[in-house]
């Protein structure tokens, strides 16, 4: 007699903790005060990513078609996974003075893991993480990006 | 009950539980020998993610090499990333203003809240519950948008560097760790009266999986899995680094050893967690937020170890320096790792059936075992 009232008794107490679960999960079925889950992409007109998210690295350039960058390879070597590649080259100044200036600035998005130490690393701010990351493509190649825009130079006065 | 299993021989029956299995949240191998219901050896079979990260190390350099710590315990990243800045900071002597201190802190005290939410949800629902699941991540996301504001990242975030952290905290910061904090010490109590106090639950968890406080020590067990077998080791308390020594909180230890016990440390912890929060998130101290460093950082020649207190453990960092801008050796002491050469010694004896409650107990990562 007494297991089967230990039994009833554990039978019993089983099934109260049970619906007290039950009841919780039927009180937020009930109240959703919000809808928490995002209907991605539908709602992509107004998502908003903070401005610090790391999507993917890109050189800002002003109307007149100039940026900030001086070549200098700092984020070059400070990237670990060899994702950037400068190609410089030597500009003749009008008055016959040669400077160095970047030719191409190759980005493999394929590479980056969003680690934000080459936006760290630039001396003169020309490069930033932009907020887009829907980076899907059909070819692997279309990863390789050349963040200077053709024919931009650097901006005045950007040492 | 042992001494029956291994009498007899004939009629074992050998099974694989993974590489591509739900319960061992990721890609873990176990071979386990059954006698009927009755598991007689778990051989966990490693490397299904290797990455060979402690070599990958050696060619970086003290900057670069600590964004790849977020590859292994991914759900404690911080706290990894913590250990690797601690490691350059004391081998080059770099002295930590106590704002960045104070930040460093209370992301590694999100973080493990974080992590063991995650935990929660999938222990939950490897016993069979998954409301809970969906509870957890409902709060977890909170975190992730805060990390997400200050950090950039929600996952892998590389936030500390040598010297303090990598940016200042967002502006939004305080008041949504604090919105956080309120609403989550009410959504704790809901979690006790959800999981916690069901004796459905309990039976499945009470008296399972049971570990010795000396087997924990020889397995080297740490983190929750030793403190719920009665040892005390957690590296806040015992070897504080930053602003650990200041803060007033409990280490939760527990002697009764099985799943049970492992569950209820977590519960606590949490708590302990958001009651460093409290301490901390009004009391950051102006200044800066990182320390002026050179350049190029180089250790001296000789042999370094840091530990950290991550959400599985203790996480330990050797790095032997020749004086060069690399690391000769790299060497990382994850929890995950011995806490999993213990997963044997738990479930030997006991049935295939709890076999996944057990290993949820763990709070296994798998990346952190294999790296
Ligand atoms: S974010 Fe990191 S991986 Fe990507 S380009 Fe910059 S340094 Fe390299
Ligand atoms: S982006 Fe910055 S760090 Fe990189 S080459 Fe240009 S100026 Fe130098």
């Amino acid at each position: 007699m007494g297991f089967l009232g230990e039994y009833i008794r554990t039978v019993y107490k089983s099934v109260a903790s049970l619906l007290k679960g039950m009841k919780m999960t039927g009180y937020y079925f009930t109240h959703h005060k919000e809808i928490i889950t995002q209907e991605y992409p539908d709602n992509r007109d107004t998502l908003i990513l903070p401005e610090r998210f790391r999507g993917e690295v890109v050189m800002p350039h002003t109307e007149s078609n100039e940026h900030r960058c001086t070549g200098c390879t700092a984020c070059e070597l400070a990237c670990p996974n060899g994702t950037i590649k400068i190609i410089t080259k030597f500009e003749v100044s009008p008055e016959g003075k040669k400077k160095k200036a970047i030719d191409t600035f190759i980005y493999h998005l394929e590479l980056c893991t969003m680690c934000n130490l080459c936006i760290v690393a630039c001396p003169t701010d020309a490069i930033k993480m932009a907020q887009s990351f829907e980076h899907s493509v059909y070819k692997r190649a279309d990863l390789t990006k050349v963040l200077n825009k053709p024919g931009s130079k650097l901006m005045e006065g950007v040492e | 009950m042992l001494e029956e299993i291994g009498t007899t021989e004939q009629g074992d029956l050998i099974i694989n539980v993974g590489p591509q299995h739900p319960a061992t949240h990721g890609v873990l191998h176990l071979v386990i020998t059954l006698n009927g219901e009755t598991i007689k050896k778990v051989d966990p079979h490693l490397g299904y993610i290797h990455r060979s990260i402690e070599k990958m190390c050696e060619s970086l350099t003290y900057r670069q090499f600590i964004y790849v710590t977020s590859r292994m315990d991914y759900l404690s990243s911080h706290i990894n990333n913590h250990g690797c800045a601690l490691v350059v900071e004391k081998g080059v002597q770099i002295e930590v203003p106590a704002r960045a201190q104070v930040i460093r802190v209370l992301m590694d005290e999100l973080t493990r809240v974080a992590s063991h939410l995650l935990w929660w949800g999938a222990m939950a629902m490897d016993v069979g519950a998954i409301t809970p699941f969906f509870h957890a991540f409902r709060e977890r996301e909170m975190i992730n948008d805060i990390m997400e504001e200050t950090c950039g990242a929600r996952l892998t975030m590389n936030y500390m560097v040598p010297g303090g952290v990598m940016a200042d905290i967002h502006p939004d910061f305080q008041r949504k760790v604090k919105e956080f904090v309120t609403e989550f010490k009410s959504k704790i109590d809901e979690y006790d009266e959800l999981v916690t106090g069901n004796i459905i639950f309990q039976s499945r968890m009470k008296g399972v999986g049971f570990i010795s406080k000396e087997d924990a020590i020889s397995y080297g067990c740490s983190g929750p899995v030793a403190r719920a077998s009665g040892v005390s080791c957690d590296i806040r308390k015992w070897y504080p680094y930053d602003c650990y020594s200041q803060l007033k909180f409990e280490e939760v230890i527990r002697t009764e050893g099985d799943s049970y016990a492992r569950y209820l440390v977590r519960m606590e912890e949490m708590r302990q967690s958001l009651n460093i929060i409290d301490q901390l998130i009004d009391a950051i101290p102006e200044g800066e937020f990182q320390a002026k460093t050179k350049a190029v950082l180089k250790l001296p020649k000789g042999e370094f170890y840091t530990m950290v207190e991550t959400a599985r453990g203790e996480f330990g960092v050797y790095v032997v320096s020749e004086g060069g801008t690399t690391p000769y050796r790299i060497k990382f002491r994850s929890p995950g790792f011995s806490n999993l050469s213990a997963l044997d010694h738990m479930s030997v004896g006991g049935k295939i059936g709890d076999l996944v409650a057990t290993m949820g107990t763990l709070d296994l990562v798998i990346p952190d075992i294999d790296r």
